[in-house]
């Protein structure tokens, strides 16, 4: 599985405007609503699912990345994106430090496995410093873009 | 009482549907930095240090997934006692 398989690169967010969770939550599922990923007539009630499953536990993994998801019977296809904040969001991050990079991922209910995959995959090139590094340099949607085809092109370890 | 270096190894496998997705590592890592225990979770030939919730996500750990915990260090039985009781429960979900 490659990262564009799901990311949707229309929908992402070189500079979010939100500076705290539920906002930068919210900012990337209607930014994936208007890029015709995600029906808008679910953008609420899915950006309530994501910040409810946050609540249960934070997905800020730490080294400034967070990876809020869901899974969800709205979702008929998985799909995801992301958003660069050059303040920092706080997220409640295991390591306690401002999230500079949130990757989003909706995923449908019925195929959880599937769902570990792309999370595999989101978390192989976190885990890479360049990666991160280079990701929350970016400033526009294109560098990005840029990023999430060169590691599409790296060998699976 | 006098304590010793232990080194303790328990293969467990992952029963949960959901797999081994953000919650439980979260659950996971946060009960393994509770030892001093050196922990890593070996799955096939790949090994991952089990206090790292971004390596942990690494395992890829469906439903059915065989794991070897492997810890070392003063507290090293009571970590794999504490990890494999948590996998067992399936992670108190479903």
């Amino acid at each position: 599985m490659k990262l564009s398989d799901f990311m949707i690169k229309e929908a992402i967010i070189p500079e979010l405007q939100a500076s705290d969770r539920n906002g930068a939550i919210r900012e990337l599922i209607e930014s994936l609503a208007r890029a015709g990923a995600v029906d808008p007539g679910d953008a609420d009630a899915l950006a309530r699912s994501v910040i409810q499953r946050e609540n249960q536990g934070s997905t800020g993994f730490g080294k400034g990345v967070a990876v809020p998801h869901v899974k969800q019977d709205r979702v008929k296809t998985m799909v995801g994106t992301i958003g660069r904040s050059s303040r920092g969001v706080d997220f409640a991050a295991l390591d306690r430090a401002p999230v500079y990079t949130v990757v989003l991922l909706l995923s449908p209910s019925e195929d959880p496995d599937r769902h570990l995959e792309a999370m595999e995959n989101v978390f192989r090139h976190l885990q890479r410093d360049n990666f991160r590094r280079f990701l929350r340099q970016s400033e526009t949607v294109e560098q990005i873009v840029d990023l999430i085809e060169e590691a599409d092109e790296m060998p699976a370890a | 009482m006098d304590r010793q270096l232990q080194v303790c190894c328990r293969d467990v496998v992952i029963k949960n549907r959901q797999g081994l997705h953000a919650r439980p590592v979260m659950q996971f890592v946060d009960i393994a930095n509770e030892y001093e225990a050196a922990i890593s979770v070996r799955k096939g030939d790949q090994t991952v240090d089990g206090k790292s919730p971004m390596e942990m996500m690494l395992l890829e750990a469906t439903q059915g997934t065989s794991l070897r915990l492997e810890a070392q260090g003063l507290d090293a039985t009571e970590a794999v006692e504490a990890l494999t009781g948590l996998i067992e429960r399936g992670f108190d979900e479903d």
